[in-house]
């Protein structure tokens, strides 16, 4: 039934003198390109591109979709992922004339519109958060991180302290430490404790007088709410430090538990995660951020204010940190957050959150009897297995299994993540699946533990592809068609 | 080569020192331990030649698919020469991770470092303890 | 609620099997001075129509192309998106999936990524592409980082002052407060003066900065300050517009070293501002320092073509704080839809695109200037889609104000990037711009009385 030839690569389907536009003639009196612009600046060819024509071009990317899991066609039980179903009415809304067509520097009188659901936008983050001020400017979670932890620095400036230190859990996720170190501080790595916070005894070890920031994911990468994060958060604001919350697992607590009130001085959200942005293979995402008060004048430039009932642009922000990035945000991507949360309301939100918890309390319930969860009966959101006893006993990995799981129509779990957990299994169901699948993944799940183990070293054996050779990809990069080193 | 008079790094890294024109100069590699547990290696950064190292610091970098191990310099001193075909033959490493397997010479400016290597008996018990 | 799928009964169920009475029992591991004890003040729920509803009124209370001739651009601009990039690219298994880390069913993305960063080398003449960044400014942020953490050289950054101004904040954002030292090249007449490049750039440079064309529209002279920059061991990053590539020489061809762009004119929409498509290629030396995703072809075990996300431990998932950059998302859906119209437009396409902005810009530059109150600026030199005017009354707020009344979004005041040209503002003209609409702005601008009287008055 597939489709082989389709799916060989443009260039190869390429074939002199087609092509899939007919573009309209001139219809202003054309003058000679050189008479326009020097033939020194002129390519002398043309570009190399295929040439194809439209049906040809449908068919490839077509058949090239339907080899592709994804969230409207799978379960995606992909811990720290957030693979929630993605609403239609979102994409819709979010392409409406006057929304997707605006451009970044019409005048503000004709963006009133677009302005105010920003402005709407940045409110109703800050009420979720706890946090009063926000900046929708960021293009990702870990553009937000970095955005955040530049106020910081411009903070710690105006206020004449030279703190160097930004300390993370070793079970954080990489791009903590990796923004740290952009915004010029120095990463530290703090231990979990055998129950997956943070170790109490290592966090005060390393707590000095130049921490900047403490950067922590409450919940944590193991799903679990972090006990004494009252007690780290007054031990961090003693000494003047800034407590980061990475948002990633939002979706455990929303309407329950706000950062704000838990000690975080600035978090970011994640809204294709927590709030249904689609995912688009790897991106877009959002990365709005949330600070206190006293964060406020550092945020990136501009954020929406409104007067009287006219929206504005303010640019006029003389401690901002300046911009991060190029126009207003990842508006797209905002519109389909806004639609979201709309669409749920306060109580409908809280919905999401506890229906995401009882759905990972429910197969942490039926896993646990076959894949020991080490850290905890209970989890939040998400849960994390191990394989560490099958593969002693039998050799079987966390990555034979999520490769069998392929095989029986599931996406994998989040394997090897967070690092602390060996042979981790990290399962984040998401409120937007049935019990029917939950427990047709438990059974599944089961099944694959008992079977042989040979068979599970090769799987997955009913892809389009069986394991690629990641050590010749690594090796000898070939990064595109017609050039591959050797 | 054998390896009962080499010293050994608690990061896995292995020293030969010999006298050469009145220097110092010490031979480093990867332990065949290490190796082994990096797996399928893809990738050595070497050291610049001239470069001046400290013991301790990192001096190199080797890769396999999904992790990445920093080589840690055994001894301070000067990089004087280093393996330029070893990139390209990494597999040849599971095989001799000592004769050929070197990765750099560092000539030695300080080698008080020295007497925190061990033998091959307390680098071996090392292994065994971590698993 | 609308999305959620446990009835009364399925909550029931699943509780017992965990073996706790209600849900809250569930959040217990939360103490309880930490909860939230009321609801969240947000808007009431919205049914899907309610919600439309909504959205629409939003929606027209903005102007926009649809609703007005957009002459518009400073690097976001207003270009055709063929039906054909919408239809492929709202496939949900291409937008509802997730980034390709399990290479066996994500195939098509994988493909797709490759073919791109293909494509982007063909575009761009260079040696690299990676698999996409946020959008132009951070993409040339990260070439600067880049650029700094690769090889032995200076540690300054020269940025000619035609670079995009947001692109030169955003600079000045990442690094001058780590305390590298960006030095900036005034460019008075619009263009790079190569006597200054040459006279700034010395051994203690690290990279230079050019965008070409540039933010006023303008062809700088690349090949000659990647000479000056190259005599001096200094890397050369251009931004550049992918479109003007149908016609201008590549980066590749001028000696850039690395090259960074904003994407989203390659099929992708507006929407206000983003999200976008971060471009970056490079040449080879750079392989190992690239930020990003990096898509590589391989064989599966049964030795069949295919390939996987490589390179992966310049990544912070695997290298934390010692990652060639934070980066972790980028921007596959923006990618595959670059794709798709390249795919479509191929080189023929590719070149009339160019060739139609570029003749209608230079039509409506002599046009427009032939308005009485408004003149040329730096019309000496070379451009491709955008050009500069000066409004010789002084008034360009309220000129462009009247022009919306009359239903055009006629130009970019430039007073707000540069002080010094508070009268003037730039203007941009795509392929879609109509002869008929750029007679028609002319027109406009001609009946715009001074002191701001309207037309309608």
């Amino acid at each position: 039934m597939r489709n082989q030839q389709a799916t060989q690569l443009l260039s190869e389907l390429s074939r002199p003198g087609r092509t899939a536009v007919s573009w309209p003639a001139c219809d202003v009196p054309e003058q000679p390109l050189e008479d326009l612009i020097p033939s020194n600046f002129l390519a002398s060819e043309a570009l190399k591109l295929p040439e194809l024509t439209e049906g040809e071009v449908v068919r490839h990317y077509t058949n090239l979709s339907t080899k592709n899991m994804s969230v409207d066609t799978h379960y995606y039980p992909l811990g720290s992922c957030t693979m929630k179903y993605n609403p239609k009415r979102n994409e819709r809304l979010a392409s409406m004339p006057g929304i997707v067509d605006l451009h970044p520097y019409q005048d503000e009188s004709t963006l009133q519109g677009m302005l105010q659901l920003l402005f709407e936008l940045q409110g109703i983050f800050s009420e979720i958060s706890g946090l009063p001020a926000c900046s929708l400017q960021p293009a990702a979670g870990a553009h937000g991180e970095l955005a955040a932890l530049m106020v910081a620095a411009k903070y710690f400036k105006s206020i004449g302290e030279d703190r160097k230190v930004v300390l993370a859990p070793d079970s954080s996720h990489g791009t903590n430490p990796a923004s740290a170190q952009m915004a010029g501080f120095k990463a530290v790595s703090i231990k979990s404790d055998p129950n997956g916070g943070v170790d109490m005894e290592d966090f005060r070890k390393k707590l000095t007088d130049d921490i900047a920031v403490l950067m922590i994911t409450n919940p944590s990468t193991l799903g679990l709410f972090e006990k004494n994060i009252r007690e780290i958060a007054d031990a961090v604001h003693e000494k003047g430090g800034l407590i980061y919350l990475d948002g990633a697992n939002m979706n455990a607590i929303l309407g329950i538990a706000r950062p704000g009130d838990f000690g975080a001085d600035m978090m970011h959200y994640n809204p294709h995660k927590t709030f249904s942005g689609p995912h688009g293979g790897g991106g877009p995402g959002a990365g709005p951020i949330c600070v206190t008060e006293a964060l406020e004048p550092f945020l990136p430039s501009p954020v929406v204010t409104k007067n009287g009932d006219t929206y504005k642009l303010e640019f006029d922000r003389p401690q901002s940190i300046g911009r991060v990035r190029s126009f207003f945000g990842n508006v797209g991507v905002l519109v389909r957050a806004y639609c979201y949360i709309l669409s749920h309301g306060p109580v409908g939100l809280r919905q999401v959150s506890e229906n995401a918890v009882l759905n990972a309390n429910y197969l942490l319930s039926k896993v646990k009897h076959f894949l020991p969860v080490p850290r905890g009966e209970r989890c939040m959101h998400e849960f994390v297995a191990s394989a560490s006893k099958l593969k002693q006993e039998r050799g079987i990995t966390a990555m034979d299994i999520g490769k069998r799981l392929l095989d029986y129509g599931f996406h994998a779990p989040t394997v090897y993540f967070p690092l602390t957990i060996p042979e981790a299994i990290m399962v984040e169901p998401t409120e937007t699946e049935s019990k029917e699948t939950l427990d047709a993944f438990v059974e599944t799940l089961f099944k694959i533990t008992e079977e042989d183990a040979a068979l599970l070293h090769d799987a997955p054996h009913t892809t389009p592809i069986s394991r690629p050779n990641e050590v010749q990809a690594a090796r000898s990069p070939c990064l595109r068609a017609d050039f591959c080193s050797t | 080569m054998s390896t009962d008079n080499l010293l050994f790094a608690k990061t896995h890294e292995w020293v030969k020192v010999e006298e050469s024109d009145g220097a110092k100069i010490a031979t480093v590699g990867i332990s065949a331990h290490a190796i082994e547990a990096l797996n399928d290696l893809v990738y050595l950064e070497l050291p610049e030649v001239g470069k001046e190292v400290t013991a301790g610091e990192s001096f190199g970098e080797i890769e396999s698919v999904k992790a990445v191990s920093d080589i840690y310099a055994p001894v301070s001193g000067e990089v004087v020469e280093a393996n330029t075909a070893l990139p390209d033959n990494l597999d040849s490493l599971h095989q001799d991770a000592y004769d050929n397997g070197w990765i750099a010479k560092i000539k030695i400016s300080d080698d008080s470092a020295l007497a925190s290597l061990m033998d091959k008996a307390g680098y071996e018990k090392m292994c065994a303890e971590e698993g | 609620m609308t999305y959620l799928y446990n009835t009364p009964d399925d909550q029931a169920a699943m509780l017992k099997s965990i073996g706790v009475e209600s849900i809250e029992e569930l959040f217990a591991t939360i103490p309880s001075d930490l909860r939230l004890k009321r609801d969240l003040d947000l808007p009431p729920m919205m049914g899907e129509l309610e919600l439309t509803q909504h959205i629409s009124a939003l929606a027209a209370k903005n102007a926009s192309p649809a609703t007005h001739a957009c002459f518009l651009g400073g690097g976001s601009y207003d270009h055709f998106v063929p039906a054909v990039v919408d239809a492929l690219a709202s496939r949900g298994e291409f937008y509802t999936s997730y980034t390709p880390y399990q290479p066996e069913v994500s195939q098509g993305n994988l493909q797709a990524m490759f073919e791109y960063q293909t494509l982007i080398c063909d575009l761009t003449g260079m040696d690299l592409s990676n698999a996409s960044l946020y959008d132009g400014g951070s993409a040339l942020a990260e070439a600067v980082i880049m650029a700094l953490n690769t090889g032995k050289r200076g540690e300054k950054v020269v940025v000619l002052g035609t670079v995009h101004p947001e692109y030169r904040q955003i600079l000045q954002t990442y690094f001058t407060h780590l305390g590298i030292e960006i030095i900036e090249i005034p460019c008075v007449d619009g263009v790079a003066d190569l006597a200054k490049v040459e006279e700034t750039v010395n051994s203690d440079t690290n990279c230079v900065v050019v965008q070409s064309p540039n933010f006023f529209g303008g062809i700088e002279d690349v090949a000659a300050i990647a000479e000056i920059a190259h005599k001096n061991d200094a890397v050369v990053i251009q931004s550049f517009d992918p479109i003007s590539l149908g016609l201008l020489k590549r980066p590749g061809d001028l000696g850039a070293d690395i090259a960074v762009a904003e994407g989203h004119s390659l099929g992708s929409p507006m929407q206000y501002g983003g999200p976008y498509l971060g471009i970056m290629a490079c040449n080879e030396q750079f392989v190992r320092r690239l930020p990003g995703r990096i898509v590589g072809q391989t064989e599966d075990r049964r030795g069949k073509r295919c390939w996987v996300l490589t390179l992966q431990t310049r990544e912070q998932h695997i290298r934390r704080e010692k990652a060639t950059s934070n980066i972790c998302t980028n921007q596959g859906l923006f990618a595959l839809r670059a794709s798709i119209y390249m795919a479509l437009l191929g080189p023929g396409g590719m070149k009339q695109a160019a060739t139609l902005c570029t003749q209608k810009a230079h039509y409506a530059q002599t046009k427009l200037s032939e308005v009485e109150r408004l003149e040329p600026v730096f019309s000496s030199n070379p451009f491709f889609k955008e050009f500069v005017l000066r409004d010789t009354q002084g008034n360009v707020e309220g000129l462009l104000a009247e022009a919306r009344e009359a239903g055009f979004l006629g130009g970019i005041p430039l007073g707000q990037f540069f002080p010094e040209m508070d009268d003037c503002f730039l203007v941009c003209v795509t392929e879609k711009r109509t002869k008929s609409e750029i007679d028609a702005l002319a027109r406009t601008f001609s009946l715009i009385h001074s002191g701001g009287s309207t037309i309608h008055a």
